[in-house]
């Protein structure tokens, strides 16, 4: 019932799920062999800046725009390119409806 | 018992158009009576669902007559075509009755207290039903003409609810675009439908196969009817209205207007595979389905990624994973006509994309919902101006983890199962398109990643420190959602095997579909 078998692969989630288990218990006999001397709620745990003042929690938040901005930033041509198409105007989602019929008609003539 | 399996067909369609015209008036009486008759008459007519696919996976395809004087009676007595209208329910269309009905039982649950206080809930509820019954008519249907009515029935509700929260402008525009399209589409489809009864004088679409010349004409058509299904399915280049509409529709039925995409994707199986066969270049058509899939991946999840607004995102990542269903099915397609290579891996290939659908209804509808919770609490879609959210909504929190691993392919959820059988038979049939695939599933966890980082996590924003978490219908809609994902995850061979596998011969097995209707005529 659970294993999916097509001959040349085997997809088997419960046997997946128990190893899974049993490597989450080693990583925790791992982590409580660690360092014990750390103290929580003490300058320990404080946040250091390299000095400078610390933004309150408040607006330590890293804004979605700003994640993977590296990403989009190398990719920003690919990006003007597929924005463009997308006016937000129907017309324009009509007219590459039209385009899409004329191409797929034409092919399908032809293969046909 | 026996009667009620035979007109199944019938009432499972004719119940929710009954109760969409009723609703108005029981409303009268109160919302407390409107809302145990919509559950009383859906948990009916989901029962009745049940009934009917455990008669099409034991007996094989039902076909229900209307009017004739036995409802399996498709042919009249000294005809050689049928003439009436007609249901053809085979392992194809039950899975996608599955589909809709599961969906729609989890939307109209949580929409029970997302609606409290809101005006016009009698004609959301309306609109609900009409949906419901043009999804569930276009999936049985098994004549043309009725594929269209159905598809203008689902268009119009859809468009309605789409544009159900008048109060904002989005999402008048929203359902405007949703009608323009689908209105065009339709038209589309009814021109293609004129050209194929010019020729051959019959709308069923068994006869149509059955008679099929295979000429200019019907070629044409076939465009006609494809480009269309394509645009009502979202399918890139022709996606740019789902973000628009998907976006604003009020939280349950946004997966219902994302099922009823995937049933003009069903349409557009039931005409490549069941009209037209294996008679046409299905190479050629099989390639089209697969660029059109590639498209479709790559740039919803390109633009998912880039996105701020949440549902959005999430309107974008339907359009990315529509594209691993069209990827299946495109390379069963191709390979067709090759009977090695459909044994060796095109039929996994399509058992993938087919399982694939009904995995992403369930993950998608479930993180629709944790978006609208979210929009439910605070009022916001801009994953900008959110944080912190999962200390006050664990339960929310919980449903968009659950969704969000499904959704990028993690083990062991449903996403995994669906998404590996995809991977491992498109690889064998040409391996670049199963890397741009495990490419693709990358960026939908960094982008459902970065959404968890900027609304769940973080310090507490001091406006949403008062956030509640949301009333429990609105849980036990997301519920259902999240325990069949689990429950899909860990039985996928249970689930293979018994609804999909039966979809993908019934969509293999052009044969038997036509003599289902037109029995040993020459």
């Amino acid at each position: 019932m659970s294993v999916v078998d097509y001959g040349y692969a085997v997809w088997a989630p419960l046997i997946w799920i128990i190893a899974l288990v049993v490597i989450g218990v080693m990583v925790l006999i791992w982590r409580s062999r660690g360092q014990k001397s750390y103290k929580k709620g003490t300058a320990q745990t404080d946040i250091f800046l390299s000095g400078a003042k610390v933004p309150p929690e408040e607006e330590r938040h890293v804004k979605s725009e700003n994640i993977y901005w590296g990403f989009f930033e190398s990719l920003k041509e690919l990006y003007g390119a597929m924005m463009r198409p997308h006016t937000g105007i129907v017309n324009d989602y009509l007219l590459w409806f039209v385009g899409v019929l004329a191409v797929t008609v034409a092919i399908l003539v032809l293969a046909g | 018992m026996d009667s009620l399996i035979t007109h199944s067909p019938a009432l499972i369609v004719a119940l929710p158009l009954l109760a969409a015209f009723a609703i108005p008036l029981i409303n009268r009486a109160g919302p407390r009576v409107r809302d145990i008759f919509n559950l009383v008459i859906f948990g009916f007519i989901a029962f009745l669902v049940a009934i009917l696919a455990v008669d099409v996976y034991s007996v094989g395809i039902h076909v229900y007559t209307f009017g004739a004087t036995a409802a399996e009676l498709a042919l009249p007595g000294g005809y050689t075509v049928p003439v009436r209208i007609m249901f053809e329910v085979d392992g194809m269309s039950i899975f996608m009755g599955i589909i809709i009905t599961t969906v729609t039982l989890a939307a109209l649950i949580y929409s029970l207290q997302f609606l409290k206080g809101r005006t016009g809930q009698a004609r959301f509820y309306s609109l609900m039903m009409l949906l419901y019954a043009g999804m569930m008519g276009l999936a049985f249907t098994g004549d043309m003409f009725n594929l269209f009515v159905f598809l203008e029935i689902a268009s119009i509700a859809g468009a309605g609810l789409a544009a159900y929260r008048t109060n904002m402008a989005d999402a008048i525009e929203g359902g405007f675009k949703y009608i323009v399209i689908s209105a065009v589409s339709a038209l589309l489809v009814l021109f293609a439908i004129g050209i194929l009864y010019a020729q051959y004088n019959v709308l069923s679409i068994a006869a149509l196969a059955h008679y099929m010349q295979y000429t200019t004409l019907d070629m044409m058509a076939l465009g006609l009817l494809g480009g269309a299904f394509v645009m009502k399915l979202a399918g890139v280049p022709l996606h740019m209205w789902a973000p628009d509409t998907y976006t604003v529709a009020p939280a349950g039925t946004t997966p219902m207007i994302l099922a009823a995409s995937y049933t003009a994707m069903y349409a557009l199986y039931r005409m490549t595979f069941s009209l037209y066969g294996g008679h046409i270049d299905t190479t050629a058509i099989g390639w089209i389905v697969i660029i059109v899939g590639v498209l479709s991946m790559f740039i919803g999840v390109m633009m998912a990624v880039h996105q701020t607004d949440i549902k959005r995102m999430m309107a974008y990542h339907a359009i990315s994973q529509g594209g691993y269903m069209l990827l299946g099915l495109g390379v069963g397609l191709a390979v067709i006509a090759d009977p090695v290579a459909l044994a060796n891996y095109g039929r996994d290939a399509m058992n993938g994309g087919i399982f694939h659908i009904i995995n992403h209804v369930f993950y998608k509808a479930l993180l629709f919902m944790t978006a609208e919770a979210i929009f439910f609490r605070i009022g916001i879609r801009d994953t900008n101006k959110m944080g912190g959210l999962a200390r006050n909504m664990k339960w929310t929190t919980a449903f968009y983890i659950i969704g969000a691993l499904a959704i990028s392919g993690i083990p062991p959820l449903n996403g995994f199962a669906s998404k590996l059988l995809i991977y491992e038979s498109v690889l064998r049939f040409n391996p670049v398109l199963s890397v741009i695939a495990m490419f693709v599933s990358l960026v939908t966890l960094a982008s459902f990643a970065k959404v968890f980082y900027s609304a769940f996590t973080g310090p507490p924003m001091p406006a949403y420190k008062e956030v509640k978490e949301v009333p429990k219908s609105m849980i036990i809609g997301m519920s259902i959602l999240a325990v069949l994902i689990i429950f899909f995850g860990l039985f996928p061979g249970l689930i293979v095997n018994t609804i999909v596998a039966p979809a993908t011969e019934a969509l293999i097995n052009q044969a038997s579909y036509i003599n289902a209707v037109m029995g040993a005529l020459p």
